[in-house]
C-alpha cells in the first residue's frame, strides 16, 4: 500500500496550521514526532478525512481520497482521550464498527472481536462495562475497536499520554509487536522521543506546522538535518553551545577551547552551534573530553536515570544524563566532561527565510547494526 | 513545623471491616520528621490520598493515633491542625490581585499589615512572582495560577506541615523541572516539613529526601531515591521504580545450589547459607536484578547463565535486549546495554553481579548486607 500526501497545507483564518508538505508512507509503522502545536493532530485529521486540506492532494494506492466518502474509507482513529460507548460492554464496544458495516455473520463477528481483544489482552474483560475498567483497560478497548476493522490506515494520536508511566511502558511494547505484524499503514503521533525509538519504523519530525525531516527512525535520530530536529528528537533536549571555529579550535563563550573531532576537520572557520545529547555529558573524565566547571541547579531523578541541570557563566545551560540514581547537593560546583566525538555541528550562516535554518554540517560517526528479527 | 507521627493508624471505608481487604489503609507506624521533604508515592488506589486526608483531618481514621510533636490530634478538626495544603488545580480568588491572594491566609489569621507585606514579598520573590503582584489573578496562565497556589501554601510561617497533592499536574512539562527546583530550593532554605503526594516517580524522586512507597494500603518501603533504585525492599518497589522496572524471576533453592530455569546460579557460600536459613532448607524464592545491572556477553562467559536474545530495541543512546533463559521462554529478562557495546540476537550469556542481585521471599527482600 502507498499513502501519498502531496503539498498538503492547512490554513484557518489566515493562520497557518500546516505549511505545504509532501510525505509518502508505505505499509508499516510511522511516527509523527513533535512538540505540542507542531501540527500532528491537524495532519492526522486531514489523513483521516475529517478535515479538508487547504491545498494539496491525498492518494491511497493512486486513488484520490477526497473522492471517497468518509464512511467508505477504511480508516480507524484512536484519540488521546479514550472514547468508548458507556452503555455498551467491552465486547459490544469492540464489535461496534463491525455492526455498522453489518456484513459479518454472528460467529465471524465473535471471532474477530475475540481476536482483537486477545491482542490487547482484554479477553477476560469482554462482559465488563467501560466504567468498571481502569484507564489502561479503557484505552486497550478503544485500540481493540480500531484493530477489529482491518483498516488500511490506522491513526493513533498520542494514545498513551493520559495513562500512568507503568501502563505506558507495557502498552508501548505491546503496540510495537502488534503493528509490526499488520499490513496496514499505521501512523502514531507522539511528543516523546523515547516512544518513537521504541516503536521504530520511520519518523517524521514536525514543528510549528512544518515538516522538518522524514526517514528511518534511527537515521533521523543520528543525523538530525536541523538544529531543531536535534532538540525535538532528544529527551532531555539536545544541549546547544555556541562556538567559534578559529585557528583550528572551537572556542566556547565560557572561554574553553578544544580541537574538533575527526568528522569536523573539513569545517570552515566561523560560527557554529554545537549539539550534544545529555548522555554524552559525563561526570567521569573521558579521554579527549573537554573539561568544564559547572554549577548544579537541580538533579532530576527519573527512576533509573539522573538528569543534572547545570549552569556555566556566561549564561550557558547544560543537562547531563547519568545512569542510575544519584544524589547531589543543589548549588554545588562539579567538573563535567563533554565528549567531542559525539558533537553535532549546525551552521549559523544559512539564509534567514525560515526560523528552522540551522542546518546540520557535521555529525558523529555511527553505525546501524542492521539487525533483523530472529 | 512539626514532627508528625502515625501510631498504628488504619482506615476502612467499610463500617464493620472483616478481613484485611476491607482496609484502604492497613495498620501502620510512620514518622515524618520535622523539616523533612517527603514524597508519598504509589499507583492509583494504593491508599495515598486516604493517608493524606487523615493527616489533614478530612478523614478520621478507623483506628490509631495521629501525633503532632507528640500531641494527639486524631480528633482535631482540619483548622486546628495548622496544615497548609496545595491541590492539583489552582485554588485562588480570580477577582483578587496576586498580592491579595498571597496575603489572604495571613490576613485571615489577623497577621499585622507590615508582617503580611514582608511575607508576601518574600514568597513572591522565591516563586518569581514579584513583578506580577499587582496583576489580577484572572487571565494569568495556568502555571502562574498554580504558582500562586503554591505561594498561598508557603506564605504562613507557623504551619506544622505543607501537603502537596499532585501539585504539578497542570504545569506544562517543560516548566515542571523549574518548579520542582523551586520547591526543592525552598525546602533547603526554610527546612519546612513537606509531604508531596504523587503517582509519578520523577516528581517523587526529584523532590524528596525520603520517599514513602505505598502499595495496596501498605507502606512497602521508606527510603532515599537511591535506596529505592538500588535496594528495593519489596518486589513492588523493584517493579514500580525505574523504567523498565526490575527483572523478577522465580528461582529454586536446593540442597546443592540455587537454580534459575534449570541452570545453577553460582553464589558465594555465605549468601547460599543465608538464603537456606531464610527459606528453611529449600524452596522457591524470587530473584530481582535491574536491567542496568545485568552483564551481557554475546560469547560464553564463566559463571554466566545461558540465555537467548529475542529482540533488540535500539533506543539511540542505549540498547534494550529482550532475553529469556535458555529453553525457558517464560523466564524473561530485560538487559540494558550501552550504545557502543555490541549486541546480537540469539545466544547470550548473562552474569549477575553479586551486589546487584537481590532475593525476595513473599515479596520481601532477604537482607544480605555484611556478608
Amino acid at each position: 500500500m502507498e499513502f501519498v500526501l502531496e503539498e498538503i497545507g492547512k490554513s484557518l483564518a489566515h493562520e497557518v496550521h500546516l505549511y505545504p508538505l509532501t510525505l509518502k508512507l508505505g505499509s508499516g509503522l510511522h511516527v509523527l514526532l513533535g512538540p505540542t502545536l507542531a501540527g500532528k493532530t491537524s495532519l492526522m485529521r486531514i489523513m483521516a478525512g475529517l478535515d479538508k486540506p487547504s491545498s494539496g492532494r491525498i492518494t491511497l494506492d493512486a486513488k484520490d481520497l477526497s473522492k471517497v466518502r468518509v464512511q467508505d474509507r477504511k480508516v480507524a482513529f484512536v484519540y488521546q482521550q479514550f472514547i468508548n460507548y458507556p452503555s455498551l460492554n467491552v465486547f459490544e464496544n469492540i464489535a461496534s464498527p463491525l455492526r455498522v458495516e453489518g456484513r459479518l455473520k454472528a460467529r465471524e463477528l465473535r471471532e474477530k472481536v475475540e481476536a482483537a481483544a486477545e491482542m490487547m489482552q482484554i479477553q477476560h474483560l469482554l462482559k465488563r462495562m467501560p466504567a468498571e475498567l481502569s484507564g489502561g483497560q479503557q484505552q486497550r478497548t478503544a485500540i481493540a475497536r480500531a484493530l477489529v476493522k482491518d483498516a488500511d490506515l490506522l491513526l493513533l494520536d498520542e494514545p498513551l499520554v493520559n495513562l500512568d508511566y507503568k501502563l505506558r511502558e507495557e502498552l508501548r511494547s505491546d503496540m510495537r509487536d502488534i503493528f509490526s505484524h499488520r499490513e496496514a499503514i499505521v501512523v502514531y503521533a507522539t511528543t516523546e522521543p523515547q516512544e518513537a525509538l521504541m516503536l521504530g519504523g520511520t519518523t517524521t519530525i514536525l514543528d510549528k506546522g512544518r515538516l522538518l525531516q522524514h526517514g528511518p527512525t534511527l537515521e533521523v535520530y543520528h543525523q538530525p538535518s536541523y538544529q531543531r530536529v536535534g532538540e525535538v528528537f532528544s529527551d532531555p533536549p539536545m544541549n546547544m553551545l555556541a562556538a567559534e571555529l578559529k585557528g583550528g579550535r572551537f572556542h566556547l563563550a565560557s572561554g574553553h577551547d578544544f580541537m574538533p573531532s575527526r568528522t569536523m576537520t573539513q569545517l570552515a572557520e566561523g560560527d557554529y552551534t554545537l549539539g550534544l545529547r545529555a548522555h554524552h555529558v559525563s561526570l567521569k573524565p573521558i579521554t579527549g573530553g573537554v573539561k568544564l566547571r559547572a554549577r548544579l541547579e537541580l538533579a532530576e531523578i527519573s527512576g533509573s536515570q539522573t538528569f543534572l541541570h547545570l549552569h556555566l557563566d556566561p549564561n550557558i545551560s547544560l543537562v547531563a544524563q547519568l545512569d542510575g540514581v544519584h544524589s547531589y547537593d543543589f548549588g554545588q560546583d562539579l567538573d563535567i566532561y563533554l565528549n567531542p566525538d559525539k558533537l553535532f555541528a549546525f551552521d549559523q550562516t544559512s539564509d534567514q527565510t525560515s526560523d528552522q535554518n540551522s542546518k546540520l554540517v557535521a555529525s558523529p560517526a555511527y553505525r546501524t547494526h542492521g539487525l533483523k528479527e530472529a | 513545623m512539626a514532627e508528625i507521627r502515625l501510631d498504628n493508624i488504619a482506615h476502612s471505608y467499610v463500617t464493620k471491616p472483616k478481613s484485611a481487604q476491607d482496609y484502604a489503609l492497613k495498620p501502620m507506624q510512620l514518622t515524618w520528621q520535622d523539616g523533612g521533604a517527603y514524597a508519598l508515592l504509589g499507583p492509583s488506589g494504593c491508599g495515598k490520598t486516604t493517608l493524606l486526608n487523615i493527616i489533614s483531618g478530612l478523614i478520621k481514621p478507623s483506628q490509631g493515633r495521629l501525633l503532632f510533636n507528640g500531641l494527639d490530634l486524631t480528633e482535631a478538626s482540619p483548622e486546628h491542625r495548622n496544615i497548609a495544603q496545595v491541590f492539583q488545580f489552582p485554588v485562588i480568588y480570580d477577582t483578587m490581585s496576586v498580592f491579595d491572594n498571597l496575603a489572604f491566609p495571613l490576613r485571615n489569621r489577623g497577621v499585622k499589615a507590615t508582617e503580611v507585606r514582608k511575607r508576601v514579598e518574600e514568597v513572591a520573590e522565591l516563586l518569581e512572582l514579584s513583578k506580577d503582584l499587582n496583576l489580577r489573578a484572572r487571565g494569568l496562565s495556568a502555571d502562574v495560577k498554580q504558582k500562586i497556589s503554591l505561594g498561598r501554601g508557603l506564605v504562613r510561617s507557623d504551619v506544622a506541615a505543607i501537603l502537596f497533592d499532585e501539585p504539578l499536574t497542570v504545569i506544562d512539562p517543560h516548566l515542571k523541572w523549574l518548579l520542582r527546583s523551586k520547591l526543592k530550593q525552598i525546602h533547603q532554605q526554610y527546612k519546612l516539613t513537606l509531604i508531596y503526594v504523587t503517582h509519578d516517580q520523577i516528581e517523587a524522586l526529584t523532590f524528596a529526601d525520603q520517599v514513602v512507597v505505598m502499595f495496596e494500603g501498605e507502606v512497602v518501603q521508606t527510603g532515599t531515591p537511591q535506596e529505592l533504585f538500588e535496594t528495593p525492599a519489596h518486589t513492588f518497589v523493584g517493579y514500580f521504580i525505574g523504567s523498565p522496572g526490575m527483572n523478577l524471576l522465580p528461582c529454586e533453592l536446593h540442597q546443592d545450589g540455587l537454580y534459575l530455569g534449570g541452570q545453577e546460579l553460582a553464589l558465594a557460600d555465605e549468601v547460599f547459607e543465608k538464603l537456606r536459613r531464610q527459606v528453611g532448607g529449600g524452596g522457591w524464592l524470587e530473584l530481582g536484578i535491574r536491567p542496568e545491572f545485568l552483564n551481557y556477553s554475546p560469547q560464553p562467559v564463566m559463571n554466566a547463565l545461558r540465555a537467548h536474545t529475542e529482540h533488540i530495541e535500539d533506543l539511540g543512546n542505549f540498547k534494550m535486549l529482550h532475553c529469556h533463559l535458555e529453553n525457558k521462554p517464560n523466564l524473561r529478562l530485560k538487559v540494558k546495554v550501552s550504545e557502543d557495546r555490541p549486541a546480537n540476537l540469539g545466544a547470550a550469556w548473562l552474569s549477575f553481579p553479586k551486589s546487584w542481585t537481590k532475593f525476595y521471599l513473599d515479596k520481601q527482600r532477604i537482607a544480605l548486607e555484611g556478608l
